[in-house]
């Protein structure tokens, strides 16, 4: 069930490309991440997976159609995207939000059928939302408004969830919060996620599959445990880091280092392309 | 779910209505109802609500039955139907645009009218009479919509660049209409004026008749894309995601709402703001969601146009005020307040 696929797919904004003939195979029941600087592209990837940004070339295979070949109610019964940061309307409550997730499996004489009641209570559940589920959207707070548009999200069931930086303007517990969520989203129901996230900690923790996008192209793409090295970030994020071992979860443990960072301090990297400070700044050897 | 809603459902069809929604649009229907006893009772004459009640019925003094039927029913009915009509525009722009200043006298819908209008009372010199007025004014408010499209599309239907073209455009029709104005005889430019400013005044039966259908039909067809318009209000890009096709059901909500606007400028000319404050009042009553907001934005919008013409016709005899200036004074600083909150929110 919703099997994604890229194949050679181009993107590109009047006549400038953003990517060009790129193949990527969603892993299906799994977590892929899209990781990458700011601007590489990865959003526009995931909007033009979802149906939101028509590409230039190639094409987007839902279960091996092409979604352009299928009417947008019918891929929205498959696939859903949360964009990022969106905004709902003033005074709209929790229930009235969610209850439009169901959209696509409606029609002009059948707006409220038991599998919809279903769908929207099970998606208030799961999300923790119920409780919450008559009060406005925008009096909640960032944690769990995000929460509510996940459940909307829900109730849109489908096999296939993809999210654009859904962690952003979270604090560190509500990221967790979110994060977890979908991990058990994804464990309980199998549904395949996609996301995009910018704290690459987080990431190698959640994620089953991670796409490293770079310059309009995948630079790579596998386990956290087997891509992610110092390398791939000093290529990907243009950054120095040391990687270590999550002690807790095991997962890659990225620790970035700044310009100013000193040799002695980073000791034991093997690495001496690290850029030393400045001439002439004071210098502090411990 | 089931203590705020009732559900209908069976095998054909199913549908959930929230009960503050029905409680409130049962109340403005009575109160409205109310309103156009106390209206029609109110004027030179003066009948009781009940006395206009029972001449409804068929009883009461020929004089009373011919000043209602002949001259106050047929305009309170103007009223009530010009009212929701421009009501119900306005709403549909305010989910489209999601912008809650929106409405058909901002983006130049009621100006396009306005202007063919006065255009076909000037270049026709009076000759056709205003017969034919509310056909050139249908036709100037789709018109303007169809330029509105061809300026504000670019790839699709963005909703503020259809708020500042509209701005625009309803600049321009504003001019071309003075224009007019300016050149054309006194007499014309007199009956042009009174009509521009948005009168409920010598309205009958025949003109409650020729709106009435309009006013039915596009109603309907606005209960049957309140889900549409709904899930508009997410923006475009959950819109898309939940399976709309965007842009199709942008456009086919803005030419509803154009042709609402349309229709009632042509009977009562461009009043204002009616469009901009009933689906206000309406949201604080029953919240956001579309289904709601469209049968009291009708009823709200119809009650202040009928106030609105109410004193118009008696608080300044032997002037018949033109409802238009009653509805500004209340909706220019009602546009203020908007701003100043939404600036506060933001």
């Amino acid at each position: 069930m919703s099997n994604l696929h890229a194949a050679s797919l181009s993107i590109g904004y009047s006549g400038t490309h953003i990517f060009e003939q790129l193949d990527l195979r969603i892993p299906s029941h799994k977590i892929t991440v899209l990781i990458g600087k700011n601007g590489c592209g990865k959003s526009t990837l995931l909007r033009s997976l979802a149906r939101l940004l028509k590409p230039s070339g190639g094409s987007v295979l839902l279960d091996g159609k092409d979604i352009y070949a299928r009417s947008a109610k019918e891929v929205a019964r498959q696939l859903s995207i949360l964009p990022q940061g969106p905004v709902a309307p003033e005074g709209l409550t929790v229930l009235q939000l969610v209850k439009q997730g169901r959209y696509p499996h409606q029609s002009w004489l059948k707006q409220w059928s038991d599998a919809d009641e279903q769908a929207v209570t099970r998606a208030l559940t799961v999300t923790g939302m119920k409780e919450l589920q008559d009060r406005p959207v925008d009096a909640l707070s960032g944690g769990q408004r995000q929460r509510a548009w996940i459940a909307m999200t829900l109730a849109q069931d489908t096999g296939a969830i993809l999210l654009d930086e859904p962690t952003t303007y979270l604090d560190m517990t509500h990221q967790i919060e979110v994060l977890e969520l979908l991990a058990e989203l994804n464990e309980r129901d199998q549904r395949t996620i996609v996301m995009v996230l910018h704290d690459i900690n987080l990431a190698c923790r959640y994620a089953h599959h991670i796409v490293a996008v770079s310059d309009g192209a995948i630079y790579a793409q596998g386990s956290p445990q087997k891509i992610v090295d110092e390398r791939l970030i000093r290529d990907v994020f243009a950054m120095e880091c040391r990687m270590i071992q999550d002690p807790v979860y095991k997962t890659p443990l990225c620790i970035p280092i700044g310009a100013r960072a000193d040799s002695q301090m980073i000791e034991g990297t093997g690495r001496d392309s690290v850029r030393m400070h400045k001439k002439g700044e004071e210098m502090y050897v411990g | 779910m089931r203590d705020k809603h009732i559900i209908l459902r069976n095998r054909v069809f199913s549908y959930v209505i929230e009960r503050r929604a029905i409680f409130w649009t049962a109340g403005l229907i009575l109160a409205l109802f109310v309103l156009i006893c106390v209206s029609a009772g109110v004027g030179s004459l003066w009948f009781s609500p009940l006395e206009v009640l029972q001449a409804v019925f068929g009883h009461g003094s020929d004089m009373v039955q011919k000043t209602l039927f002949a001259f106050r029913l047929p305009r309170a009915m103007m009223a009530v139907l010009a009212g929701a009509c421009l009501a119900v525009a306005g709403a549909l722009l305010q989910s489209v645009a999601r912008n809650p200043l929106a409405s058909p006298d901002m983006i130049g819908i009621t100006g396009g009218a306005s202007a063919a209008g006065v255009g076909f009372l000037v270049l026709t010199g009076g000759t056709y009479g205003v017969g034919l007025l509310p056909l050139a004014a249908i036709v100037g408010a789709v018109l303007t919509a169809a330029l509105l499209f061809a300026f504000a599309w670019k790839g699709g239907l963005s909703p503020l660049r259809l708020v500042l073209i509209g701005i625009a455009i309803q600049t321009a029709a504003g001019s071309l209409t003075s224009f007019l104005i300016i050149m054309s005889p006194h007499y014309i430019a007199n009956q042009a004026f009174t009509w521009l400013t948005g009168t409920v005044y010598g309205n009958d039966w025949r003109d409650v008749l020729t709106l009435l259908p309009w006013a039915a039909v596009l109603i309907l067809l606005c209960v049957i894309l309140a889900r549409r318009a709904n899930v508009q209000e997410l923006g475009e890009d959950v819109a898309a995601s939940v399976g709309s096709r965007v842009n199709r059901d942008r456009t086919m909500l803005i030419l509803v709402s154009s042709a609402l606007a349309g229709a009632a400028v042509s009977q009562v000319g461009a009043i204002g703001f009616v469009g901009l404050m009933a689906p206000h009042m309406a949201r604080r009553l029953v919240g956001p969601s579309f289904g709601a907001v469209l049968p009291t934005s009708a009823c709200i919008g119809a009650m202040l146009l009928l106030v609105a013409d109410t004193i118009g016709r008696t608080a300044f005899p032997p002037e018949d005020v033109p409802a238009g200036v009653f509805t500004a004074a209340v909706g220019a600083p009602f546009f203020i307040y908007l701003l100043l909150r939404r600036r506060r929110v933001s």
